[in-house]
């Protein structure tokens, strides 16, 4: 037998270390479409009970909005359910340029390539565009499908401390020798949700001839005045060279991704990206859906104006009951805990009270710094909000953290 | 502690730690396995050290364990030099 006892002892000792560190993930079965308010069966085989949903990247409530739905059913008659080809072969329909093209337009670039998945996107593009004679400097806190894209990309690696900007100006200097560099950074981050310093950074590519990147996963569709991003955000709309970003969390929230950017760029990708050859692309079903999803976000700003104001009174709300968060303005809102054991004791409570939010601690985040991580949706009325305030200040006072900052939460539970 | 501990240090402390001088780190602190410094960032560091020693680190040298502690990293960097 080639799967030997010793192997399935190892594998399973590896297992128990991952419980014995805390860190073994478990599923949730969801039994309704994601919303605001969803059903659970956790854990597996008992009964499904409604929660108030706080840790969906559904920032714009179009995960299972009806007119996405009715597209995508159209889109599944019309064109079918596969395409059983990767794109370059007999994988590509129209409507796969069309919402390309749709996707340049609300981005503000030159061109765009879909991919099955932006992580795919980010492992894909660094390879394709530079060699062993550049270099990549990246924010130490980018997202993991970025580190992984860098590791398979031969040019120079270096990274900066996150969001600092005198300390990517020396490495700017540092590699003025190289032909070419990259500044590689999230346009929001997505454990504590503040946004990166992008007309800063920006300046500073431009003042060392440099390149920017960002992945803005977590921004497309809501951050900035009609949500296209944080290039809108912070005044600089086609200044970025290139943009990566998904159509899973706020454009629809079902699968896919793409690489938008400098025109060259964009068809060296079509060129050399590995997952974009190798893979077939995003669904027919997938793609009809996502086009109306790009009708309803450049129709009105409606949904993130809602999410903004959904943000602003959940920031508000946690402030005035005494929880210690993250500042910022992104409907990404950490509760800070510090102690993992508190931050995972507190996640448990919060669904007790019907409320759905999860608990992140080293290594996702730095040794002391575990919290709750809370996100807002336009899915969200004042109510959910209502609640979901009331439960956290039940389980605040609970644990006598109301109130208190980082060194008396620190003082009563250690880091 | 001697210059090249002092060298590694400075350079530690300047490369990963946050500029508001809150956190400060001795020779004996551990720089990975408490997170301080992560395998992606690690990078720099041994491009420092090779930089300004005349080393080259094998991969096989380059790991969490012996890059954990500064003194660790002195170690390694005496042991190189000696072998060149």
């Amino acid at each position: 037998m080639a799967y030997s006892d010793s192997a399935r002892a190892a594998y399973n000792s590896d297992l128990e270390a991952i419980r014995e560190a805390g860190l073994f993930k478990e599923e949730r079965y969801i039994r309704s479409p994601q919303a605001a308010s969803i059903e659970v069966e956790y854990p597996a085989g008992a009964p499904g009970r409604t929660v108030i949903n706080f840790c969906a990247n559904n920032y714009l409530g179009l995960s299972s909005h009806p007119d996405v739905v009715a597209a995508a059913r159209e889109g599944l008659a019309d064109r079918g359910y596969g395409m059983s080809s990767v794109r370059f072969i007999c994988g590509t329909q129209d409507n796969h340029r069309r919402l390309e093209e749709r996707l340049t337009s609300f981005l503000g670039t030159e061109d765009t390539l879909l991919f099955p998945s932006c992580l795919d996107a980010n492992a894909g593009v660094f390879e394709a565009i530079l060699g062993e004679q550049d270099v990549m400097i990246a924010d130490r806190l980018v997202h993991a499908s970025i580190v992984d894209g860098m590791r398979l990309c031969a040019a120079v690696r270096d990274t900066y401390k996150h969001a600092s900007l005198s300390h990517l100006e020396e490495k700017l200097q540092e590699h003025q020798d190289k032909r070419r560099r990259l500044v590689i950074t999230d346009g929001v981050f997505s454990m504590d949700g503040d946004l990166a310093p992008l007309a800063g950074i920006v300046e500073l590519a431009e003042k060392y001839d440099a390149m920017v990147f960002v992945d803005e996963s977590h921004a497309s569709g809501f951050i900035g005045r009609t949500g296209r991003g944080t290039h809108e955000h912070c005044g600089v709309l086609g200044r970025v060279d290139i943009i990566t970003t998904t159509l899973g969390k706020a454009l629809g929230g079902a699968s896919g991704g793409c690489v938008s950017g400098r025109r060259e760029i964009v068809e060296l990708c079509r060129q050399r990206a590995r997952p974009y050859l190798f893979s077939n692309t995003v669904a027919p079903v997938i793609v009809s859906g996502a086009l109306k999803v790009m009708d309803l976000v450049q129709a009105s700003t409606e949904r993130r104006d809602k999410l903004e104001a959904n943000t602003r009174f959940w920031r508000a709300g946690l402030e005035r009951i005494g929880l210690d968060i993250k500042a910022g303005e992104s409907p990404i809102v950490p509760v800070m805990l510090y102690n993992a054991r508190l931050a995972q004791d507190v996640a448990r409570d919060l669904y007790d009270e019907g409320i759905y939010a999860v608990g992140f601690f080293f290594p996702v985040v730095a040794k002391g710094q575990a919290r709750i991580r809370t996100q807002l949706s336009a899915a969200h009325e004042t109510e959910h909000l209502e609640r979901g305030l009331a439960a956290f200040e039940r389980v605040g006072r609970k644990y006598g953290i109301l109130g208190k900052n980082k060194d008396e939460i620190k003082d009563m539970y250690g880091l | 502690m001697d210059e090249l501990k002092k060298a590694i240090l400075d350079y530690v402390t300047h490369e990963y730690l946050d500029d508001d001088g809150g956190e400060t780190i001795t020779a004996d602190t551990q720089l990975i396995s408490s997170g301080i410094v992560d395998s992606f960032s690690m990078v720099s560091l041994k491009r420092f050290l090779e930089k300004k020693y005349g080393i080259n680190i094998p991969d096989r040298d380059a790991s969490p364990e012996a890059f954990d502690t500064v003194n660790r990293i002195a170690a390694l960097v005496e042991r190189l030099r000696k072998g060149n």
